[in-house]
């Protein structure tokens, strides 16, 4: 595997996930590890450039994959933009989905530019455009329970903004 | 520090720092994934095996036999540790359910067997190998059915507020019978679950005698004390640590089965153990939000004025627990001469029911608050000007006790002017937009201010940095951060010069997270502790520290100046000090308020409702950051819409558990549910409640949201709801025709 | 989850022929559902073929004017391709309604019809299932039941299957096709590819086991109005309580299937004679037999007005 532009060669158990290999083989401890069913978000992370969740993927899967993850993105000094929006608006609370959101975000704003419709989406047909309402239909798969959502909408919105 | 006479203008009012909405100190390491929470520490103990706990598939019975043979063959398995290995392990006060021990099965997923593997995978697999064999006993599930038998029951006030079993003042029979109008309505609220996004998590190490455990934990000396207590160790062979909690919301106040199974495991693999437990493990094996059953009686005179109010709530719990404090507020909330609370407790086996944010106040006012809904359209009374017109300043129950500040008037008019009350319709049903019925409801929001006991270490180096040591824990309340701008208030440096370190047990004894008093109590305990230490350096210094101003990095009295770091020397100052409360807050009723204005729209078809505005206008005292206190309101008002439209741990009432134990079944808001946010802060300090002149904020944004988005319902459809979460099913058939 | 070994296949031919040989194998593909049931030991086996290099992955127009979709093409690349959203605009509408984005990235088309059911007493492991273990009961007939199905159940289970694809796909009259270890293919009418529970809720598909979905094509584009609504306590990232797909003409006739009430995606071909007259007609035929439970007796409502919703949409 490929680990933030890292070659990574791991011998691991046929069971282990993406997320544990992650977490406790490469000691990536930046993806989370929330519900391990695929029924939070916590764990998005981006392959090959697609989001998705760590943790329902056999890390043998993704032999030769590129991987992205929240430590890939940015570190503190060297904050990606999202990173630093999600910093400016208060983007989060006890912080354990905040990677899983912040890597969602990043993904879900290349699926608008790519033109993948979303089910908020009024016209089918019509290039999905960066509102707030597409924003929060697209992130829904990324549960915040202290409810950072009206923020998060913010940080993404204004990143959005900056990359029009 | 004691504290027990309104405090005067102290340093803290320069306002320098607190008060400012800088962002969180802690923010680049939260968004880079370099925070390091409980599981994660690969760093502290060497050989970390990993372990899996096993609970319990009954709800009430007895454990007869486990067959461990497989399991302890399966490849990778170190150790395994049966709750029939050992009696009945000790509790601490704090917990009501076992945590380990002995074949009693109290409640389904409680915690039977912990397995020790080389890899996790290892342990996850092992566990399933057990096999175990019970004998079920029929048990007590169903809170309705139990209600009967229920005892009069008193709470402490302990993470929520406190009540009496029965409260009465003046004659509130009589005063209700002769009112001309009046009200007697039944409520329910559903079990919840906290549903925090980390898991309970623990990484446990011995060192002979000694304990470590790196944990997830709300209230770090409770839990050292009750860790030693189980586990019959003295409190000062174990050591707790929890710098990052990934969300707590009460579900982390006490001691829980993952530090116990992890230190259990890691004594019987010798060697470090880290576990968390599952995700579909935590609904049932944890503690909730009990259920509740609660009827409400109002009185009042045509002009509104209420003369008779009562609040009776029935809930339940395991053997030993206590009620949840639903009645709370409506001692305090509203004037009326005539008064009645009470609460009944049913026994259940279920598991077992405790605090969850805003405990008693969050499911109280769901109830109290759609009932003064109803009251005022009985009355013909705009629901606004009929909770104005029963504004006290004192308590009720007690006139000569006023309100250290109560400005609830204030919120629901700012509120009201803000968010368009005006255009509310009063008669239901009446704005249609395309698909959707849209109304608009309001609700008072008020929880009680505790004010804990806190302590802290505060260091100065030689080149003027400062650094903070207290147990305090940051939830994702933004500990760290008010804590800094304390110590950069206090000790006039800029906030970078702060360093905080939190959550480790061998730091000074805070108040921890919980009923809201941590921001307000943790901050005064470093205060204190910067008075100390500005004491100790304007002494080494040679100035009289009554003149000393700290400020820029200095020490200024009269025409003398120092840099702060030339008092501490090389081998720096420290100085520790707790702060402790007198009796103001008997002599004053210490609350917080707010107006909650929630604007929804119903499906007129499917009946599916979503919010489309929100606003919450909170008197909170002194805010120290506006921007992490906006969070801390606007995550509870999230909160409080799961709690009004989804939130419900589903009860199987035959064999005892809640079945919808993850976050697929259990669902909780997304960002789909939750639109733009409102949040506005009254102008407000108040020096009855700490030096620091604040409140807490983080439990008084979820208490009333659940009520207002009811009434907003009732508003848009003209049906009312008095079953919580107000699902679609519950008024599918009440809805207009589709046209 | 158990120890299994693993395989990567290389044709679909040897995928099922993998299968085949080894009794406790199984496919693996996205692995959204399988995992999740793998780690609950719901699922147990000792080998997965791994087929998602087998190039499956495109969608191409058949000669008859429909489409062609590869088995293993994604959720989000079916609902994002163009001629779906112009011509089959149900099912992409169906499919943006389902799971969440990073699910539907790693979600294939086969994988989804052969998702299992939600069923809260299904992934309850401590409890009795007919689906989970054959004989065992069915603790979820008298439990916690809001959920689940309302027509089409057997005193065995009353489970539904949760996906909002294969709704939009019973509408469109998609044709699943596999092939066998011996090289057989075969082409299954979706009516035909799921099952009701019976007293084998376990057998939930017309599958054999060595059996491997290799595409589903789609009849030609049939016009009309293209509605998928999906009804939903919360907003997104949920199962669906009902959902109706409904492709209306002009004329006022159509097709209607639904999710959420049934063991399978819920179509009465017979009862859409009934559309030009209204939900409540159209839906009293179509959900005729219903025998619903006390916690789930909303649905039957819910379903009529949903449809009359859906109808009105169409209409407008």
């Amino acid at each position: 595997m490929r680990v933030n532009g890292d070659v990574r060669a791991i011998q691991l158990d046929t069971r282990t996930t993406l997320l544990d290999a992650l977490r406790e083989h490469l000691q990536l401890t930046g993806s989370k590890k929330g519900c391990d069913h695929g029924q939070c978000g916590a764990c998005t992370v981006m392959v090959n450039g697609q989001r998705i969740y760590s943790c329902l993927t056999l890390a043998v899967m993704h032999d030769g994959d590129a991987i992205t993850t929240i430590e890939g993105l940015g570190q503190p000094g060297n904050l990606h933009p999202m990173q630093a929006a999600f910093v400016r608006h208060d983007g989060y609370q006890c912080g354990y989905c905040t990677p899983g959101q912040i890597c969602a975000s990043v993904a879900a704003l290349e699926e608008i530019k790519a033109g993948v419709p979303s089910h908020v989406t009024a016209d089918l047909m019509a290039m999905p455009q960066v509102t707030a309402e597409e924003l929060r239909e697209r992130m829904s798969g990324n549960i915040c329970r202290c409810g950072a959502y009206s923020n998060i909408v913010d940080a993404i919105t204004e990143v959005a903004g900056r990359q029009a | 520090m004691k504290f027990d006479t309104p405090a005067t203008s102290n340093p803290i009012d320069q306002l320098k720092v607190v008060g400012h909405p800088v962002d969180r100190i802690d923010g680049p390491r939260k968004t880079t994934g370099t925070a390091p929470y409980a599981y994660e520490r690969h760093d502290v103990a060497r050989n970390q095996a990993y372990g899996h706990v096993l609970g319990a598939g009954i709800g009430k019975g007895r454990v007869t036999a486990m067959d461990t043979a497989a399991a302890r063959a399966a490849p990778g398995v170190v150790a395994i540790v049966t709750t029939l290995d050992m009696p009945r392990l000790e509790k601490g006060p704090r917990n009501t359910a076992s945590l380990f021990g002995g074949p009693d099965v109290q409640h389904y997923h409680q915690a039977i067997a912990v397995v020790v593997a080389e890899t996790f995978e290892q342990a996850r697999d092992a566990a399933a190998m057990i096999r175990v064999e019970y004998a079920r006993q029929p048990g007590r599930f169903d809170l309705a059915a139990e209600g009967p038998k229920a005892q009069l029951a008193s709470a402490e006030s302990g993470e929520g507020g406190a009540a009496p079993q029965e409260d009465r003042t003046g004659d509130f029979e009589g005063a209700f019978a002769r009112a001309p109008v009046k009200l007697d309505e039944t409520y329910t609220t559903p079990d919840e679950s906290h549903a925090m996004m980390e898991p309970h998590a623990t990484i446990a190490a011995w060192d002979g005698e000694t304990l470590t455990l790196w944990t997830s934990n709300q209230m770090i000396a409770w839990g050292r004390t009750d860790v030693a207590k189980t586990l019959g160790i003295p409190e000062e062979n174990v050591r707790l640590d929890s710098p990052f909690i990934g969300g707590g919301f009460g579900g982390k106040l006490f001691l829980r089965a993952d530090a116990v199974l992890a230190a259990l495991g890691a004594k019987a693999a010798r060697r470090p153990v880290k576990l968390a437990l599952a995700r579909p493990l935590m609904a049932n094996n944890t503690t909730h939000r009990p259920a509740t059953i609660q009827r409400i009686r109002i009185g009042a005179q045509p002009d509104g004025r209420i003369t008779a109010i009562a609040h009776e709530s029935l809930s339940g719990d395991l053997e030993g627990g206590g009620p949840e404090t639903a009645v709370a507020q409506t001692k305090l909330l509203y004037a009326g001469a005539n008064r009645l609370t009470a609460m009944r407790l049913a026994v259940l086996d279920l598991p077992e029911g405790n605090a969850m944010r805003a405990p008693g106040e969050a499911p109280g006012l769901m109830a109290l608050e759609v009932a003064m809904d109803e009251m005022a359209e009985r009355l013909g009374i705009d629901p606004i000007a009929f909770r104005v017109v029963n504004d006290t300043q004192v308590d009720p129950e007690a006139p000569d006790r006023p309100f250290s500040q109560r400005q609830l008037i204030e919120c629901l008019r700012t509120g009201a002017e803000r968010f368009g009350w005006s255009r509310r319709s009063a008669t239901p049903g009446q704005r249609r937009e395309g698909r959707w019925l849209v109304g608009m409801g309001v609700a008072a929001g008020f929880r009680n201010n505790l004010v804990m006991a806190s302590g802290a270490r505060v260091r100065l180096d030689g080149s003027g940095g400062v650094t903070v040591e207290t147990d305090m824990t940051d939830i994702g309340t933004g500990s760290y951060t008010i804590i800094a701008q304390t110590a950069a208030e206090m000790m006039g440096v800029p906030l970078d010069r702060v360093t905080v370190r939190l959550g480790d047990s061998s730091f000074p004894v805070s108040a921890g997270s919980g009923g809201q008093w941590g921001g307000n109590s943790s901050t005064a305990g470093v205060y204190a502790a910067c008075v100390k230490l500005r004491e100790a350096v304007a002494q080494r210094l040679g100035f009289n520290s009554a003149e000393a101003v700290f400020a820029d990095g200095e020490v200024r009295a009269g025409n003398h100046s120092a840099p702060l770091g030339q008092a501490a020397g090389a081998d720096g100052m420290v100085a520790e000090d707790t702060i402790e409360y007198g009796d103001l807050a008997k002599r004053y009723q210490q609350s917080t308020f707010a107006g909650h204005f929630v604007e929804v729209g119903v499906d007129a078809a499917t009946g599916e409702t979503r919010v489309r505005r929100m606003l919450a206008v909170c008197a909170a005292g002194r805010i120290l950051n506006p921007k992490s206190a906006r969070s801390q309101v606007i995550g509870a008002m999230t909160m409080g819409v799961g709690a009004a439209l989804m939130e419900e741990l589903a009860v199987d009432k035959r064999h005892g558990f809640f079945v919808n134990h993850d976050l697929a079944g259990y669902e909780v808001p997304v960002h789909a549910d939750i639109p733009h946010q409102e949040v506005i802060f009254l102008d407000e300090v108040d020096p009855i409640s700490s030096p620091m002149k604040a409140k807490g904020v983080g439990e008084l944004g979820i208490c009333g949201v659940g009520a207002a988005v009811a009434n907003a319902m009732y508003n848009a459809t003209g049906v009312r709801l008095r079953d919580y979460p107000m699902t679609l099913d519950k008024m599918i058939d009440r809805l207009p025709q589709v046209v | 989850m158990r120890p299994f070994t693993y395989e990567r296949a290389r044709s679909p031919a040897e995928a099922a022929t993998a299968v085949a040989r080894q009794p406790d194998s199984k496919f693996i593909a996205g692995g959204t559902n399988l995992l999740d049931l793998m780690k609950l030991q719901i699922e147990t086996p000792a080998h997965l073929i791994d087929v998602n290099g087998l190039g499956l992955d495109r969608i191409e127009a058949t000669p008859e004017g429909g489409l062609r979709i590869g088995a293993l093409v994604r959720n989000t690349s079916l609902a994002a391709d163009e001629r779906v959203r112009r011509d089959y605009g149900v099912l992409a509408r169906a499919l943006l309604a389902g799971a969440s984005g990073q699910l539907r990235n790693k979600a294939t088309t086969a994988g989804n019809l052969l998702q299992r059911t939600r069923c809260p007493y299904f992934y309850g492991t401590a409890q009795p299932c007919n689906k989970r273990q054959p004989g065992s009961g069915c603790a979820a007939i008298g439990g916690v039941t809001r959920q689940l199905g309302v027509i089409g159940t057997s005193e065995a289970c009353i489970a539904t299957h949760p996906s909002d694809m294969a709704v939009a796909m019973r509408a469109l009259d998609a044709v699943v096709e596999t092939i066998r270890a011996d090289g057989t293919a075969r082409r299954i009418p979706i009516a035909e590819f799921h099952r009701l529970p019976g007293e084998t809720p376990h057998i939930e598909t017309a599958m054999a086991r060595d059996e491997f979905i290799t595409a589903v094509t789609l009849p030609p584009p049939i016009g009309g109005r293209h509605v998928y609504r999906k009804v939903r306590d919360r907003a997104s990232y949920a199962f669906a309580l009902v959902s109706v797909a409904a492709v209306v003409q002009r004329d006022g006739t159509g097709r209607v299937a639904l999710g959420g009430v049934a063991h399978k995606p819920w179509r009465v071909e017979a009862a859409e004679a009934e559309l030009p007259r209204g939900a409540k007609q159209a839906m009293a035929a179509i959900l005729d037999g219903a025998q619903p439970t006390h916690d789930n007796a909303f649905k039957v409502t819910l379903a009529e007005r949903t449809l009359a919703s859906v109808l009105a949409e169409a209409r407008g």
